[in-house]
């Protein structure tokens, strides 16, 4: 049975079906999206002063990663336009380059993980929070933590200022920056809570893992739909060129959509 | 609507994040002094006016090829 319009444009539409099926499944996308965006600047703009965590994401790792998919997004165009060319070298030379450039973005993304899952935050008894490192970078302790392990300190490696401090303005030469690095003993007495950077942190860690972990699952389906056109789906090239162009088509713009979202989702989580 | 038009869209709103990187980056060294500040403006300058040039490439190679 021959399914129809993959090729042929419907007279109704003037598109093949697949562009109408992704446009339709990019809509909830949106939705999806949408929806937590919207939550998460409502939750920001409602939060108390000095209460919403910020300045706590490595800037130039984010940086990095929107270069890193700014980069694949131009890849999957070229290979595109290297079947529209009639050159199946070229596109599986840049979709090779673009799937490099997934992978490398869930490992850059993996790494920010584990440097959250290390960094806690102290909120003590006289009602004072530090932020910092737990000497031997244990990952994911709580104020439970302290208790079950019977500990009646912790050493800590706090940062030189906590977020809702305002920071000061940065001297060339000195090394006011590194003084908070000392690392300090804080008797379990005195601490009130203890959290690692995840989502039971506060409601910004929550959404900021919703966020990025859905993001990072989609980056990942759309580097296996990818990485199939690649390798074994790359057959239909021979059969039929023009449909398997369309599916090229389809997958790069499922790919555009989870850059497009990655390109918000910078500025909002780690600069703002 | 085709991936020429979809990546049309994306180079636009990258250019946009790369410009206003640039100056983010460049209110915080103006507040703060930091030099990586001064290095991140630059540098998303620099990458939003590659991207510009790109996008003008771009308009041209693609033209033979539908919106839709």
């Amino acid at each position: 049975m021959d399914i129809p319009f993959t090729v042929k444009l419907r007279d109704d539409t003037n598109l093949y079906n697949a562009k109408v099926g992704i446009w339709l499944f990019l809509g909830s996308e949106v939705m999806l999206f949408g929806a937590l965006f919207s939550s998460y600047i409502l939750l920001r703009v409602g939060a108390p002063a000095g209460t919403w965590p910020h300045g706590l994401l490595n800037v130039p790792i984010g940086a990095f990663n929107t270069i890193v998919l700014i980069v694949s997004s131009v890849t999957v165009v070229m290979s595109w336009a290297s079947l529209k060319l009639g050159n199946p070298g070229k596109f599986r030379f840049y979709q090779a380059i673009t799937l490099l450039c997934a992978l490398s973005f869930l490992t850059i993304k993996s790494f920010e993980y584990r440097d959250k899952f290390t960094h806690y935050e102290i909120w003590k008894t006289d009602g004072t929070r530090m932020t910092g490192h737990i000497e031997g970078s244990p990952y994911f302790w709580s104020t439970r933590t302290l208790k079950d392990k019977k500990l009646d300190q912790v050493v800590f490696h706090p940062d030189p200022h906590h977020y809702a401090e305002p920071v000061q303005r940065h001297e060339a030469g000195g090394g006011a920056e590194h003084e908070g690095h000392a690392a300090i003993s804080v008797p379990a007495s005195e601490i009130a809570r203890l959290s690692a950077f995840v989502p039971a942190h506060s409601t910004y860690f929550a959404i900021y893992f919703t966020l990025t972990a859905l993001h990072g699952l989609h980056v990942f389906g759309g580097a296996l739909v990818i990485g199939y056109l690649w390798g074994p789906g790359a057959k239909l090239w021979k059969t039929d060129p023009e449909r398997f162009t369309n599916r090229i088509e389809i997958s790069g713009l499922f790919w555009h959509f989870v850059d497009l979202v990655w390109i918000f989702l910078f500025p909002v989580l780690y600069l703002l | 609507m085709s991936l020429k038009a979809f990546h049309i869209v994306f180079v636009i709103a990258s250019i946009l994040l790369a410009f206003g990187f640039g100056a983010w980056s460049y209110f915080d060294y103006r507040d703060q002094g930091t030099t990586a500040d001064l290095i991140y403006a630059i540098g998303s300058t620099l990458a939003g006016i590659i991207l510009v040039i790109y996008f003008r490439v771009v308009l041209r190679k693609l033209k033979n090829i539908s919106y839709l």
